[in-house]
């Protein structure tokens, strides 16, 4: 009987969960069309959750472009296609690995620094604190970072997508002898437009996840420190997997056929 | 008699199977101090959070100025909290913004008053609770918890509300910190013409405070009088729990 009894309780703590988030979502949206818009605390928050953001992002699009470059050789020079990696570096750096890293890249920065913030103001009261002096804590605290959050990251990933197919090119032209000018003027010709805007638009909606996800978390906090990294572990852990099958979702939309 | 200030009638609140609040009725008056007295976790933090509308009541009516606030939400629910002003028992102040930004918190974000005149008035409000203007800019981490408490008033008087909550004032204080803080909460509340309604443990606190007090036990009010008469209760559970003794019919559940 226990054994049902904890399959019971597992699903009604998800399905509360889901309830939670879903209303949750729904006073986020709220609070984005409805006075007062907090301005400077957008782009304070877009400091945050972009500027600071740009050297890990930058730094893994690098490597990724690298090993992509690097992978690709070296499979396709089993059947002779050596020659397609700027092709295959660009699309997999733009439509796919320059949101989804910078995704991963954010979720583990950003939804555990928004997480671990809000959760302590939630267990200091300081959340009570400004509902007492006549102020929505949701419009404070969550609309700011969601707004940064959808801008910030097609800017990220914009960038990042730039220093990924440099990697690419970096380790094509020093390590694997391709010629530069060609290497670029393939991956130019190769890329459309829509290649790039659909990474940009998978990456907006990863911004949402992380931002969503790490307030949602921080204002569930409850306890003390304890309860503060619960809360920052389930943000990196929930808005990770939710970025991941997000991706899916968005390329079956997006590439629809 | 003119309308109460504060009324509350039949408040229930329950979290999960756990009653809290079982039918509290209590009357605040016009510029009166009342604090209710209890044990940890007999609900006196979620009476006061039922008033300001940070916990939603299960039933009950909650009256402020004899408007109904229960179940009220949006723009009448701002109107009200510009009535309130709290203190915090940890202080819950605000440490991404300097002090006067957190004293000038209501007015800024609330009212929507322009920073630099917002900021004069928070300067005012720390000399009232007796810091000085270059306190205002530094952050909250850097003041000690008496200081914090001091800048939680200044804060919660910053607006001149009518009705000032205070969450265990003196907690986490040594006494003499604790006695000036009491001091000022008299002579604040005095000055801004306030109604005060109090929820504490520290008797000391509690006599010096207010002028009537109230007991929360087992989630009702089992006592209330004028303060000098609490000595003179004639209740049991008052007795013991305004002498500290661990015998008597209070039994504390150790066991949570």
């Amino acid at each position: 009987m226990n054994f049902f009894a904890n399959i019971g309780r597992a699903t009604l703590t998800v399905l509360a969960h889901i309830g939670r988030l879903a209303v949750f979502t729904g006073q986020a949206l709220a609070g984005l069309v409805s006075p007062p818009i907090y301005t400077r605390l957008i782009l304070g928050q877009m400091m945050r959750i972009g500027y600071y953001s740009l050297p890990v992002v930058g730094l893994t699009a690098f490597f990724t472009g690298g090993v992509l470059a690097l992978q690709i050789y070296l499979g396709g020079n089993r059947f002779g296609a050596e020659a397609i990696v700027p092709q295959v570096v660009v699309l997999g750096i733009t439509r796919e690995l320059g949101p989804v890293i910078a995704g991963l890249m954010i979720a583990g920065r950003v939804a555990a620094a928004i997480a671990a913030e809000i959760g302590t103001m939630k267990v200091t009261e300081q959340i009570d604190a400004l509902t007492t002096l006549a102020t929505n804590p949701i419009k404070y605290l969550v609309v700011p970072r969601i707004v940064a959050a959808v801008i910030s990251m097609p800017i990220l990933t914009a960038i990042g997508d730039s220093i990924g197919v440099m990697g690419g090119y970096v380790v094509s032209v020093y390590s694997l002898d391709f010629n530069g000018t060609g290497y670029l003027k393939n991956t130019m010709d190769f890329a459309h437009r829509e290649d790039i805007t659909s990474g940009l638009i998978k990456a907006a909606v990863f911004g949402f996840i992380v931002a969503l996800l790490g307030c949602y978390n921080g204002f569930n906090s409850k306890g003390g420190a304890q309860g503060v990294g619960n809360a920052t572990t389930n943000a990196v852990v929930a808005s990770s997997i939710l970025i991941l099958a997000a991706d899916y979702v968005l390329t079956a939309l997006l590439f629809h056929k | 008699m003119s309308t109460p200030k504060i009324q509350l009638i039949g408040v229930k609140k329950r979290f999960g199977p756990k009653v809290v609040l079982d039918g509290v009725d209590l009357t605040v008056e016009k510029q009166s101090s009342v604090v209710i007295i209890g044990g940890s976790g007999t609900g006196k933090s979620v009476t006061i959070k039922s008033i300001l509308g940070i916990i939603r009541p299960d039933e009950g009516t909650i009256l402020v100025d004899g408007e109904d606030v229960t179940h009220i939400n949006g723009a009448a629910r701002d109107k009200v909290m510009r009535k309130f002003g709290m203190l915090f028992q940890g202080s819950a102040l605000f440490d991404s913004l300097p002090v006067w930004e957190n004293v000038a918190f209501g007015l800024i974000q609330g009212r929507g008053m322009a920073r630099l005149k917002a900021r004069d008035i928070a300067i005012q409000k720390l000399a009232k609770v007796g810091l000085a203007e270059d306190v205002a800019f530094l952050s909250p981490a850097e003041l000690s918890g008496g200081m914090q408490k001091r800048v939680g008033l200044a804060r919660a008087i910053a607006a001149d509300p009518e009705i000032i909550f205070f969450d265990e004032p003196t907690t986490g204080l040594d006494p003499i910190m604790a006695d000036i803080i009491n001091d000022l909460i008299v002579s604040t509340v005095k000055d801004v013409g306030a109604t005060a309604l109090s929820i504490t443990h520290d008797m000391t606190s509690a006599r010096k405070i207010s002028d009537k007090i109230a007991m929360l036990y087992g989630g009702k009010i089992i006592w209330q009088g004028p303060t000098k008469e609490i000595d003179h209760s004639g209740n049991p559970y008052v007795e013991q729990f305004i002498h500290g003794r661990a015998e008597g019919p209070i039994k504390m559940a150790v066991k949570a």
